[in-house]
């Protein structure tokens, strides 16, 4: 028998199985899907809260910033697997995966949302409240409707990032992509090549339309603004 | 209309106005004049709660601004024309003139359409209804911010040095507006350097100097009779 890591049976076999990967294809999504919710969420009040002009509310912001954006993802993966059950706080291994990428990812997106309010000039805020709009509306019918132009880009590639991150959970049993794949490989004939060949295409495949969608919109938006 | 009573305003340790005290009736035109970085931008913009005194007293139609109501007050009395105009880009000039009207002021869309249509009549830019911000020129833009400051229907409006940012040959079409509205019984607080505006319109003028009010007097005294030397001095610079 051919055992070459690339053999036409190892691929035969892949294929006999496929269905363990359209599983993780679907999971990773789920989680996907999920953690981004949480990350736009928690990023959009942080991101408001940290251009407030409240010193608290700045603070905490950027603590939480600061935090996530300097400890790996792994290590708060850990944390919430081993550490806090000991505490006796339980949660489901895909709750983990969506809670650990989805706190960690909200740091970021965090970011990008302050950026884009602070690209804002702050003459628009000041229109708005020299008519009578309270700080949060002003944000909400002036401000963020132009930032969001400026923030669409990054926050793609936050998306993009967030999926590729979710494969960490592969570390915590998160029945993910890389997890599956992973357990299939390492569990009988050892299919290393077709096995993480075909789970970095499904990575690709789902990392890349986002990505070119956002070089395209940014692209198309420097085109409008200079000309 | 608008009161000012001991009002101090500091940025850090640098002390921008002093002791200000003002009372302008309803309807009257003011303006304010004095060298850059007099405190005449921040003056007016205590008015509207844009800056909060360090201490003193702002009224606004005898109720008194403060932290808590003066989104409330501003939205009951006054309106503002910025120097960088402050158009808002991504709405359509009659979005920039409804916005305030169908969502503070709980007009329909078609009211708040009609209202807007009027004053855009008013400022000459009818045709320009659909026109977003970045397309029009200056002097247009500045237009439509006073038409977006008018259809609020405020007693008050302020106008911070609305021609400054302008090219020369726009800034008359803009005092042109202002003189117009002069003759409404609108309470105008304007800062400008435009003389020959002053003269024209102004029921009082102020002038102002390293944050305190060194003279104010009616347009013919101030410019043929001035009382204080920083008065000359500053009229004898921009007055050749």
């Amino acid at each position: 028998m051919d055992m070459g890591p690339f053999a036409a049976w190892r691929w035969q076999r892949l294929f006999n199985d496929s269905n363990i990967f359209i599983l993780g294809l679907k999971n990773t999504l789920l989680i996907s899907f999920l953690a981004l919710l949480l990350a736009l969420v928690i990023g959009f009040i942080l991101g408001l809260a940290s251009t407030s002009s409240n010193k608290a509310l700045k603070g905490v912001t950027r603590a939480y910033v600061e935090f996530f954006q300097n400890t790996p993802l792994a290590v708060q993966v850990f944390f919430f697997y081993n550490a806090l059950p000991a505490l006796g706080i339980k949660f489901s291994v895909r709750a983990i995966g969506v809670l650990g990428v989805g706190l960690y990812h909200g740091a970021y997106v965090s970011e990008v949302v302050r950026a884009g309010i602070n690209s804002i000039p702050v003459g628009q805020l000041e229109a708005a409240k020299s008519q009578g709009f309270q700080t949060l509306q002003a944000l909400v019918v002036v401000i963020i409707p132009q930032a969001i132009k400026i923030m669409l880009p990054p926050l793609t590639n936050q998306a993009v990032n967030l999926i590729k991150n979710t494969s960490v959970l592969s570390t915590i049993a998160g029945g993910e992509l890389m997890y599956l794949t992973n357990k299939w490989v390492s569990s009988g004939t050892l299919n290393y090549g077709p096995g993480f060949v075909v789970a970095g295409v499904i990575y690709f495949l789902l990392c890349f339309p986002l990505a070119y969608l956002a070089r395209k919109y940014e692209e198309n938006l420097k085109a409008k603004t200079t000309r | 209309m608008i009161q000012l009573v001991n009002v101090n305003k500091s940025f850090g340790n640098n002390q921008v106005l002093f002791n200000i005290n003002l009372d302008i009736p309803e309807g009257e035109k003011l303006v304010i004049i004095g060298p850059s970085g007099s405190g005449k931008s921040t003056l007016i913009r205590c008015i509207n709660g844009l800056e909060e005194a360090t201490s003193g007293q702002v009224f606004l139609d005898g109720e008194e601004l403060t932290r808590k109501n003066h989104t409330k007050l501003v939205r009951k009395h006054c309106a503002m024309v910025f120097q960088q105009f402050n158009l808002y880009p991504h709405l359509s000039v009659m979005g920039n003139i409804t916005i305030a009207l169908t969502l503070l002021q709980k007009k329909s869309k078609k009211e708040a359409e009609q209202v807007a249509a009027h004053y855009l009549e008013l400022v000459g830019l009818t045709e320009k209804a659909n026109a977003h911000p970045p397309q029009l020129s200056g002097g247009q833009q500045q237009r439509i911010a006073i038409a977006r400051a008018l259809a609020t229907q405020q007693k008050i409006i302020l106008f911070d040095e609305p021609t400054s940012s302008l090219d020369p040959e726009m800034v008359q079409e803009v005092l042109d507006v202002m003189i117009k509205l002069s003759s409404e019984n609108i309470t105008m607080v304007v800062v400008t350097h435009e003389m020959g505006f002053a003269k024209q319109v102004a029921d009082r003028i102020v002038f102002m100097d390293e944050g305190c009010i060194i003279e104010e007097g009616h347009p013919t005294d101030f410019f043929e009779n001035p009382k204080s030397v920083r008065t000359r001095l500053f009229l004898s610079k921009i007055l050749r």
